[in-house]
């Protein structure tokens, strides 16, 4: 038998299977539960198709049956690394293990992005106490006014829109900010150095000038239901984006991508408990602060409430627990 | 290892081997995503606006709740935003622009990607779309061993060539092994020439399919020249199959 009528017969021979494994690739690739043969017969497939891809490289590269084979060979390789599908148990891992540990491996970030977060504070009220006229560096004119006649820019919010809008937007604004404060971590933690720096700051300044026109207490009134989770968060957040800032000055890993992509997976992981905490800001903050039915002590235990549950979900207790 | 391929090692002891995207292929598969979800959001917004104002003008909405208002604009906002993770997890790694440009999303295992990976992928557009129209992104692939954006490195994924005609042409084997007196690699030719006739030119389809019946067709090379366009053709069909003429 010559090479050509070899080659005819061994494509005659193995055509019918290509096909037939092409058709059950697809049928694996869309179906969400699979049968034990199916999955065999794939992992079966997988060898014999290694074998014709390894045969077709040889004797025809470049053609399209070596392409096909490719693509296939491709497809099962992709279908049986896969992860298993089981949505519950995953997310039952990530809440109660994986989130804690990546908690715990920024604890040191989270130290000093709190500090940093304090310190700006400290110093945005310095600078308003001490330079009262500066206000207008983080206030607009209409806030100023407000503050001056004895008003927070706060009152009346829900007279200009339902409490369900202003929450949707206060929390996707708030998700907005602490997704940019990771990502803008990139460039080596200074972005969210700046951000979570520029925060404080503002925060520092706002409490001084509402203090300077006797406002305070009902600034911290509107703020402590909401305030108390949704700036840790923001400092998670930031913690998080220094993480990668780090990973890339200096390397945990073998090389600067597998250092980031590791920073970036812990990052994550806790950037999905953020947003989860900061829609709960939201609703209180939509809901709770603009409303003068609530007095400072419901507040107070709404947020320091809220905060704890916050770090019993941090630390696992809380998923721990719901799972008991 | 080439630098535009990715090649993972298999129990079977044969590599599985990728052809990595380059800047060009994304920016095809993002223009064509951007289009889509900017015809969507633009079709309820218009659609919507028509419904609730009677007209493409906001002075009908003076009268309209604040339900009416959020229905207009927040729908198309949230289509434009979240249009390409949505689409990217449900089709994992394979959204409609992508699909159409011949890419797809894969783990630098070769596997399709986790939900965490493509969530964290489409987190990275905020620095990649910096300053504007993805200027940090698009300088990324092409100064990266990979041609990876930021998105991709955070996530561990690539973006591979993964063309559906590749999968397809498996099921056109048989025309290979049609006629046995003929070389499965000359047959391949041919119906690859059969299958791209009306997209080459007359020159080139009548250059190309001279060379090869030259070596298979028994006619002399007057013979052949003498053949029209669409003898050609027919001459080329009766070759793959074995049919006598």
């Amino acid at each position: 038998m010559s090479a050509e009528a070899g080659l005819a017969h061994w494509l005659n021979r193995r055509t019918g299977e290509w096909k037939e494994l092409a058709q059950a690739a697809q049928r694996l690739q869309r179906g969400r539960s699979h049968r034990t043969e199916d999955a065999l017969h794939a992992v079966e497939g997988y060898r014999s198709i290694g074998r014709d891809l390894s045969i077709a490289r040889r004797v025809m590269p470049g053609s399209r049956l070596t392409l096909g084979l490719e693509a296939l060979y491709a497809r099962l390789h992709a279908l049986i690394y896969r992860a298993p599908h089981n949505k519950a148990a995953t997310l039952r891992a990530l809440f109660r293990d994986q989130i804690p540990h990546a908690v715990r491996e920024l604890h040191r970030y989270i130290l000093w992005v709190t500090m940093l977060f304090a310190l700006a504070t400290g110093a945005g009220w310095w600078l308003i106490h001490t330079y009262p006229e500066l206000i207008g560096l983080v206030a607009s004119d209409e806030m100023i006014v407000n503050v001056e006649e004895g008003r927070l820019w706060t009152e009346g919010m829900l007279n200009i829109a339902p409490s369900s809008v202003v929450s949707v937007r206060i929390l996707t604004n708030n998700i907005v900010v602490s997704i940019t404060a990771l990502c803008i971590g990139v460039f080596f933690g200074l972005g969210t150095f700046y951000i979570i720096a520029l925060n404080g700051f503002m925060l520092g300044c706002l409490f001084a000038f509402t203090h300077q026109h006797g406002l305070a207490g009902e600034l911290l009134k509107f703020v402590v239901a909401h305030g108390l989770v949704e700036l840790s968060v923001i400092c998670l957040a930031g913690a998080a984006g220094m993480a990668l800032g780090a990973s890339l000055a200096i390397p945990t890993h073998a090389t600067r991508r597998e250092s980031f992509q590791h920073a970036t997976a812990e990052a994550g992981k806790l950037m999905i408990l953020c947003a989860l905490l900061l829609i709960g800001c939201g609703f209180i903050e939509g809901y709770v602060s603009p409303d003068p039915g609530f007095s400072m002590a419901s507040r107070v235990v709404i947020g320091v409430g809220y905060w704890f549950i916050m770090l019993t979900a941090l630390n696992g207790q809380l998923f721990r627990r719901l799972n008991a | 290892m080439s630098q535009d391929q990715l090649i993972i090692n298999s129990v079977t002891g044969v590599d599985v081997e990728f052809k990595i995207a380059g800047p060009g292929s994304r920016s095809y598969a993002f223009v064509i995503d951007w289009h889509i979800r900017l015809v969507l959001a633009l079709a309820w917004f218009i659609v919507v606006l028509l419904a609730v104002a009677g007209g493409l003008s906001f002075e009908g909405l003076d009268d309209a709740g604040g339900g009416k208002i959020a229905l207009i604009f927040l729908p198309p906002t949230l289509i434009y935003f979240l249009y390409q993770p949505i689409a990217e997890l449900i089709t994992r790694g394979r959204s409609p622009g992508k699909r159409i440009a011949g890419v797809r999303i894969v783990s630098r295992e070769g596997d399709i990607p986790s939900i965490g990976a493509l969530l964290i992928r489409n987190l990275f557009r905020l620095v990649d779309s910096l300053p504007a129209l993805y200027v940090i992104g698009l300088v990324c692939t092409m100064v990266t061993k990979q041609n990876v954006r930021i998105g991709d490195l955070a996530a561990g994924t690539l973006l591979v060539i993964d063309h559906d005609r590749d999968g397809k042409s498996l099921a056109k084997m048989e025309t290979l092994s049609r006629n046995p007196a003929l070389d499965p690699k000359t047959a391949d030719l041919i119906d690859e020439l059969l299958e791209r006739w009306n997209t080459l030119s007359k020159h080139k389809r009548r250059e190309l399919a001279l060379s090869v019946l030259t070596h298979t067709a028994q006619l002399t090379p007057e013979q052949l020249r003498a053949l029209k366009d669409a003898q050609l053709r027919a001459r080329l069909q009766q070759t793959l199959t074995g049919a006598s003429s």
